[in-house]
C-alpha cells in the first residue's frame, strides 16, 4: 500500500494557493496517484551518475555592464490594477 | 485551391507573381476563422485590423521588390507568445487581460521578415496538457472531427493551420506539446534542439524543457520557418552560438544509406492500429533507401516519471511571478491543472524531498540522455509514433490527470534530451489522422527535415485537409 | 527567581549585503542609480518580472564579487552557478529570488581586525529587490532597485561584542571603497547588516545555542552597537529567568530605540532552492582569478603597514591618512612632488592638523604652501644679538629665572624677541642667541 503523506493545506500555502475546502480531498487524491506512479525511480540505480540541470552544456554566458532604454513608467505601470502616485499599491504589509 | 489553403512556398511564388495580393491572402484566413472558429475556439483574438494593416504594408514592400522570407504571409501565434500591445493570456483567467509591453524575440523576427499575424491561438492553459481541454475559454475542437481532441497545448496553433486560419502557427513543445497536436491534425510540427529558437518573452513553462517551434503544412514550409526564427539571442543566455545553416538546401538531397532506429520501447504497449500504421511507415522508409535498424533506449520507460518531477518543479517556480499585483488576476483565478502542477512542484521541491524526487530525476535525466547519445553512435535518427493510442474524444481523459500525463510518453524523453524532433503526418485511422515522428541528435534538424521531407512527398497526405480545398 | 549568568558568552554571525555600482542591473540592461528617481522609471520585463522575461548574467558585477572575495582570503572554486529561491513577498517581482546556494562564488576566508581574526564563510552574488514604502493603509512598491546586483557577505559566528562588529563594517566599508566596487554608504542602504545573535550559557562548550535572533533594518552605523547592545542585553533577560529567546527575526526600531519582533509567519520559509535553469554555470580558469587577483588594489592593511614604514609615520597618523583612498594617494603624490624638501612628517600633519580639502587643492600645490609657511627670513646677527640683549635687560626676571633652573623662562624671551622683530625668522637661532647672552 502506498503509504505517502501529503500535507496539501502546507503545500498550498507555500505555493500561496488559495485553495476551496471541497477541492483538497481531491488534490489530495490525485497527488497521491502522481506520487505513487513516480516511485517507479527508486528502482534506477544512480550511484554515480551525476545531475543534469541544463541541457546545453553551455557555461559562461553573461553581459557586458551596459545599460539599455528602461520600459516607461507607464508601460511599467499599464497593466496593474492598484497603483499610487507610480507606484504599485497592495493592502499594507504588516511587518517591515 | 482557395488561397487560405497554400503552402507558405506557392503563397511566396503567388505574391511574388502578382497573382494576388497579401492582402487578398490575409483576408481568405480571416474569412475562415470568421466562418470556422466559433465552432473550433482555436483563436483566442483575431487581429483583424492590424492584421490588414500590415497586409496592406507587406504589399508595399512586395511591389517594391523587398525580398523578406514570410513577407506578406498570414500567421498565428500561440497565446503564449508576447505579442507587443495585443492581448496575451496563456489561455487562463490570470492574464485574461494582460497587455504585454514588448514582443517576445520570434515574434520580433517573424514580424522582421514581414509575416503578417492573424490572431492569437487558444491553447490548454499555461502549455499544461496533452489535449487542448484544459483551457480557460473553452476547448479546442478537431476540425478532422469535431467530437476529438485536437491535441494540445498547442492546439489551437495546430487547428488554426490544418484548418486554413493561417498558413503557419507557433508553438512550444515541452512534453510533446508541438509534436502531438500536429499528429493529430494531419500537419507537420517542429520541436527543434533546446535553445535553437529564443525562449525570450514566451511566457515560460518549464525552463530547462520549453522548446520554440511550429506548425506548417509541409515540410519544406517548415525549414523555411525555422530559418527566420532559429539563432543566439542576447536576451536568452541558454541559446548556443551555433551558426544556423540554410535549412532549406539539403531538403531535396533523398534518404538512400541513412540508418534510422528503431527504439524497441517506444512499441511496447501502443495501440495495434498505431503500431500498423507505424510498421506501414517503416516500410515507406525501407522503400525510400533508408535501412531500418532496430536499437534499445533502456531508461524509456523512466521518462514520464522525471518529466513529471523536473517540469511541475519548474513550473511551480515559474508561475510564482503570478501574484496579481504588478499585472493579471490573483491566484485563486489558475484553473485545477495549473493548480496541481504547482503543488506537486512545490511538493517535490521542499525541505525533506528534494533529494528523493528532483535531485533524483536529475540524475535519471542523464541517463537518457545517454540512452540517445549511446543509439546515435549506431543511427542517424530515430523514428517512433508520436501517440501511444489513437486521438481521443473530447471528455475522455480529463478528469484522470495521470491517464492524461501518459499520452506524452513517446515524446517526453526528447525534451528532457534537449533534442530536436519532427512531428509528420502518416495516415489517418478511421478517418482520424495519425503521424510519425524523427528525432535526431542536436541541431540535426536539416537531416530531420530531409527525412520527413522525402517521406511527406512519397505519402503526400498533407494533400488532404479536412474541409473542401 | 533570577539567576546571575557567570559563565555565558554571546555569539554573533554577520550578514552584510553590499550593493555594486555596476551602470546596469544583475540581468538586465536597466540603471542601477535608483535613489531619489521617479518610481518605476528603471524597470524593464526581466527586473519586473513580466510573463516570458529571461535574466542575463552581468560579467562586470561576478568580476567584482569575486574580487571582495579576494580581499576578504576567501578561495575562489573554479566552478560556481545561480540558484532560485523561491518565496512570496510584493517587492520579489518574480517570486523568487536569482542568488547562490550550494556553489557560491567565493567560499572559506577571514579578516584581520586589531590583531583578531575573524572567519568569513562565503561571499556570493545575488539581486536586490523592489522597495516597500507604507502610506496610510497601503504599502506602495517601486521597482527601480529590484535587480541591482548585490553582493551577501556572511561571517562564522566569530563576534561576540557591539564594538568589533562596528570596527567588522567599518573595515569592509573601508575595502569595498578601495576596490571601487561599491559606495557602501550605510544610510542609502548600500551596505546592509543583519547580525544573528545568540548567547550560550556555557561558555567552554562548543555546541552552538539551539536558537538564534537576526536583526534588521539597522541602517546606519549609529545603530549597530546600539542595537547589538540592546539585544545582548534583552536576551540575557530572558535566560536569566530560565527561559530561551524565541527564534525569530526581529527589527530595529528608531524610535523605541530597540527590536521588535516582526510578525513574519511562524513557520520557517522553505526556500525550495534549486538550480537557475536560465542561467549556464560559471567556470573559470586559475588564470582568470590570477588576472582578477592582479587587478586589486593595494588594501588597506598592506597600505597602512608600508606608510608606517617608508614614511616613518605613527600608526595613528598612517590609520588617518589611509581611511580614505583618495586621500591615502593624495599624500603620496605629495610625498612625491616634495623631492625631500618637506619630510612624510610634516605633510602627514599638515593634512591632518590643518585638515585641508584634498579637492581644492593639489598635492604640489600644498607642497608649495608648507614650503612657504617653514621659510624664515634672514636677519642680520648683530641686529639680532642687540634686540636679544635689550629684551634680556628689560625682562631681568628672565635671567633670575633661569639660573633658578626654570629653563621654560626661555619661550617667554624668545617670544619677546619675535615680537619686536614682527618677521618670520629661524626660531633656533633667537634660542641660541638667548642661551649665549645668558652664560
Amino acid at each position: 500500500m502506498y503509504s505517502m503523506k501529503i500535507d496539501v493545506l502546507h503545500i498550498a500555502k507555500l505555493a500561496s494557493l488559495p485553495l476551496k475546502d471541497d477541492q483538497i480531498q481531491k488534490y489530495e487524491e490525485q497527488l497521491l496517484e502522481i506520487l505513487e506512479y513516480i516511485e517507479k525511480l527508486k528502482k534506477v540505480n544512480t550511484d554515480k551518475v551525476h545531475e543534469t540541470s541544463q541541457v546545453t552544456n553551455l557555461e559562461n554566458v553573461t553581459r557586458e555592464d551596459s545599460t539599455a532604454p528602461s520600459l516607461s513608467p507607464d508601460q511599467a505601470l499599464t497593466n496593474t490594477k492598484s497603483q499610487q502616485n507610480g507606484s504599485f499599491k497592495v493592502k499594507a504589509i504588516l511587518e517591515q | 485551391m482557395k488561397l487560405n489553403n497554400l503552402t507558405i512556398k506557392k503563397a511566396m511564388q503567388g505574391l511574388k507573381d502578382r497573382q494576388y495580393s497579401s492582402v487578398e491572402l490575409v483576408t481568405a484566413c480571416l474569412d475562415q476563422i470568421r466562418m470556422r472558429n466559433q465552432n473550433l475556439n482555436a483563436f483566442i483574438t483575431v487581429c483583424e485590423d492590424k492584421a490588414l494593416e500590415q497586409a496592406k504594408q507587406a504589399d508595399v514592400l512586395i511591389k517594391d521588390g523587398q525580398d523578406l522570407p514570410l513577407l506578406g504571409i498570414p500567421i498565428a501565434a500561440k497565446d503564449i507568445f508576447s505579442t507587443k500591445g495585443v492581448k496575451t493570456t496563456a489561455a487562463s483567467k490570470v492574464l485574461d487581460s494582460y497587455i504585454p509591453p514588448y514582443d517576445a524575440t520570434v515574434i520580433s523576427k517573424l514580424k522582421n521578415a514581414g509575416a503578417v499575424i492573424v490572431g492569437k491561438t487558444n491553447l490548454d492553459a499555461w502549455a499544461h496538457g496533452s489535449s487542448g481541454e484544459n483551457s480557460d475559454f473553452g476547448a479546442v475542437k478537431n476540425p478532422w472531427n469535431e467530437e476529438y481532441v485536437p491535441g494540445g497545448s498547442s492546439s489551437g496553433s495546430a487547428v488554426s493551420v490544418t484548418s486554413g486560419m493561417a498558413l503557419a502557427a507557433t508553438g512550444t513543445d515541452t512534453g510533446g506539446s508541438i509534436r502531438l497536436p500536429a499528429s493529430f491534425t494531419n500537419i507537420v510540427g517542429l520541436k527543434p534542439t533546446y535553445g535553437r529558437v529564443s525562449r525570450y518573452g514566451i511566457i515560460a513553462m518549464a525552463s530547462s524543457l520549453d522548446c520554440v517551434g511550429h506548425f506548417t503544412k509541409t515540410v519544406e514550409d517548415s525549414a523555411l520557418f525555422l530559418n527566420v526564427t532559429a539563432g543566439k539571442d542576447s536576451f536568452d543566455a541558454t541559446t548556443p552560438p551555433e551558426i544556423v545553416p540554410d535549412y532549406l538546401k539539403s531538403l531535396p538531397n533523398g534518404i538512400n544509406g541513412l540508418r534510422i532506429g528503431v527504439p524497441k520501447e517506444y512499441i511496447e504497449g501502443i495501440e495495434p492500429e498505431i503500431f500498423n500504421n507505424f510498421k506501414s511507415s517503416l516500410k515507406i522508409l525501407g522503400k525510400l533507401g533508408a535501412e531500418i535498424i532496430n536499437i534499445s533506449l533502456p531508461n524509456t520507460e523512466y521518462g514520464i516519471a522525471v518529466y513529471y518531477i523536473i517540469q511541475p518543479a519548474e513550473v511551480s517556480s515559474n508561475l510564482a511571478r503570478f501574484d496579481g499585483i504588478r499585472y493579471g488576476n490573483d491566484r485563486a483565478s489558475f484553473g485545477n491543472e495549473a493548480k496541481r502542477r504547482i503543488m506537486l512542484g512545490t511538493f517535490t521541491l521542499s525541505v525533506g524531498y528534494y533529494d528523493a524526487y528532483y535531485k533524483k530525476a536529475m540524475k535519471v535525466r542523464t541517463l537518457i540522455i545517454q540512452d540517445f547519445e549511446n543509439a546515435y553512435k549506431k543511427v542517424d535518427a530515430i523514428v517512433s509514433p508520436v501517440s501511444p493510442t489513437v486521438v481521443w474524444k473530447i471528455g475522455e481523459k480529463v478528469n484522470d490527470p495521470l491517464k492524461m500525463y501518459l499520452s506524452d510518453v513517446l515524446t517526453v524523453n526528447c525534451n528532457l534530451a534537449g533534442i530536436p524532433g519532427l512531428s509528420v503526418p502518416s495516415g489517418f485511422i478511421q478517418g482520424l489522422p495519425v503521424g510519425i515522428q524523427f528525432l535526431g541528435p542536436k541541431f540535426s534538424e536539416e537531416l530531420l527535415f530531409r527525412i520527413g521531407h522525402t517521406f511527406e512527398q512519397e505519402t503526400r497526405f498533407f494533400e488532404k485537409t479536412p474541409y473542401e480545398l | 527567581m533570577k539567576k546571575r549568568l557567570m559563565n555565558y558568552k554571546v555569539i554573533i554571525g554577520l550578514e552584510v549585503h553590499v550593493e555594486l555600482k555596476t551602470q546596469s542591473k544583475m540581468f538586465c540592461g536597466c540603471l542601477t542609480d535608483y535613489f531619489g528617481q521617479k518610481p518605476n522609471s528603471h524597470t524593464c520585463p526581466v527586473c519586473l518580472g513580466l510573463p516570458g522575461a529571461l535574466p542575463v548574467p552581468n560579467q562586470q558585477a561576478i568580476e567584482w564579487c569575486v574580487q571582495i572575495g579576494l580581499a576578504l582570503n576567501c578561495q575562489i572554486p573554479l566552478f560556481a552557478k545561480f540558484d532560485r529561491k523561491n518565496y512570496f513577498y510584493p517587492d520579489l517581482s518574480k517570486g523568487y529570488q536569482i542568488s547562490q546556494y550550494d556553489e557560491p562564488f567565493c567560499l572559506g576566508g577571514h579578516i584581520q581586525i586589531k590583531g583578531k581574526k575573524f572567519g568569513i564563510t562565503r561571499v556570493h552574488m545575488e539581486e536586490d529587490t523592489g522597495k516597500l514604502t507604507h502610506e496610510g493603509g497601503s504599502s506602495l512598491i517601486d521597482f527601480n532597485r529590484s535587480g541591482v546586483p548585490l553582493v551577501e557577505i556572511v561571517t562564522e559566528p566569530d563576534f561576540d561584542n557591539a564594538k568589533d562588529v562596528k570596527a567588522y563594517l567599518q573595515k569592509l566599508q573601508q575595502i569595498v571603497r578601495y576596490l571601487g566596487v561599491s559606495d557602501a554608504d550605510m544610510e542609502k542602504g548600500q551596505m546592509r547588516l543583519e547580525p544573528n545573535i545568540s548567547i550560550t550559557l556555557n561558555s567552554n562548550s562548543k555546541i552552538l545555542p539551539k536558537y538564534k535572533v537576526e536583526v534588521k533594518n539597522i541602517n546606519s552605523f549609529g545603530f549597530v552597537e546600539k542595537a547589538i547592545d540592546f539585544e545582548i542585553k534583552r536576551q540575557l533577560e530572558i535566560l536569566e529567568k530560565g527561559d530561551t529567546p524565541k527564534q525569530e527575526t526581529r527589527g530595529w526600531d528608531e524610535e523605541k530605540n530597540g527590536t521588535v519582533s516582526q510578525r513574519v509567519k511562524e513557520e520557517a520559509n522553505d526556500y525550495r532552492y534549486f538550480p537557475e535553469p536560465d542561467i549556464p554555470p560559471i567556470r573559470w580558469t586559475a588564470k582568470q582569478i590570477e588576472i582578477l587577483k592582479s587587478q586589486i588594489p593595494e588594501l588597506p592593511d598592506e597600505k597602512l603597514t608600508r606608510f608606517e614604514k617608508e614614511f616613518s609615520l605613527s600608526m595613528y597618523d598612517a590609520e588617518i591618512l589611509v581611511k580614505d583612498d583618495q586621500q591615502a594617494n593624495y599624500f603620496e603624490q605629495a610625498v612625491k612632488d616634495a623631492s625631500g624638501k618637506v619630510t612624510p612628517k610634516q605633510i602627514a600633519n599638515y593634512i591632518i592638523n590643518k585638515k585641508i580639502s584634498i579637492d581644492e587643492i593639489l598635492p604640489a600645490k600644498l607642497i608649495e604652501d608648507i614650503l612657504t609657511a617653514n621659510k624664515t627670513e634672514e636677519i642680520n646677527i648683530n641686529e639680532l644679538r642687540a634686540i636679544v640683549q635689550k629684551v634680556l635687560q628689560d625682562n631681568p626676571k628672565v635671567t633670575a629665572e633661569f639660573k633658578n633652573g626654570k629653563e621654560n623662562v626661555i619661550q617667554f624671551a624668545i617670544g619677546q624677541v619675535m615680537y619686536i622683530i614682527k618677521k618670520k625668522i629661524d626660531v633656533n637661532i633667537v634660542r641660541k642667541l638667548i642661551l649665549e647672552e645668558l652664560k
